[in-house]
């Protein structure tokens, strides 16, 4: 099945699935930030074991080329990149 | 807010126009001209610019009215840490600027930083990097101090 996205609005579900199939994510929140934007935005909190050794740099890219289709309809995105290590950390503080 | 107005007064006050957007190579570019460049001269053209200064930042806006948040927060960052000598480019002035540069850095978004010709991140990385004390370090490695490291000395 191709999915054609041109004209077709980017939803918060498929980036979701997107990131948790082709990144192996344990976890993704997708908040649409649109309305702060006035226009497509996103914020994506992504935990994966793939991060796992890997700069911001690195990761951040990973995401990106996952999203590389959305990005093109995508004005603005935020994106916080955690192995599940950091992530359980993070949810103690 | 009020930072800000007191950082810009700052900068008025010591007279530097440390923080106006420069055209590349120093000479101004008119839309004509850059229409006779192709896109691969452009893509060198930037080659240069990133490497030209330590610290260079692609934004909406100045740093002295930015025009985006990411941007203003990229700003706000390198501020914090008595960055104020770096080059930064406004892509809302230069349409072919905003597409060249995120061809250039393999990057979708807008601002983008650049540390010794090296693509950092955008605002989220530089975020994190201040959060977690990479930055202090990585300008260190540009042989700039942090203001940070002062104020920290100044509270002990």
């Amino acid at each position: 099945m191709h999915l054609f996205l041109a004209g077709m609005a980017v939803s918060a579900d498929h980036i979701r699935d997107k990131l948790t199939k082709e990144l192996a994510a344990v976890h993704v929140d997708v908040e649409d930030t649109s309305q702060n934007r006035c226009a497509t935005s996103f914020k994506v909190l992504v935990v994966s074991p793939q991060f796992e050794g890997k700069p911001l740099l690195q990761r951040h890219r990973m995401v990106n080329t996952c999203l590389a289709e959305e990005m093109k309809e995508i004005h603005a995105f935020e994106q916080k990149t955690l192995t599940p290590e950091q992530w359980e950390k993070q949810k103690q503080q | 807010m009020n930072s800000l107005i007191r950082t810009t007064a700052r900068c008025l006050r010591s007279g530097a126009a440390v923080c106006v957007s420069r055209p590349a190579h120093g000479r101004v570019w008119s839309a004509s001209a850059r229409l006779l460049c192709s896109a691969a001269d452009f893509q060198k053209d930037l080659g240069e610019m990133v490497k030209k200064d330590k610290v260079v930042v692609f934004m909406k806006g100045t740093p002295a009215q930015p025009m985006c948040g990411f941007s203003n927060a990229v700003v706000q960052i390198l501020r914090m840490h008595g960055v104020d000598n770096y080059a930064s480019y406004n892509v809302l002035e230069d349409q072919e600027l905003r597409e060249g540069v995120k061809v250039f850095s393999n990057w979708p978004t807008i601002p983008q930083v650049y540390f010794n010709g090296e693509f950092v991140g955008g605002c989220d990385i530089l975020l994190q990097m201040h959060q977690n004390g990479d930055l202090v370090e990585e300008l260190k490695k540009l042989g700039v101090r942090s203001a940070l490291l002062d104020t920290e000395k100044e509270a002990k």
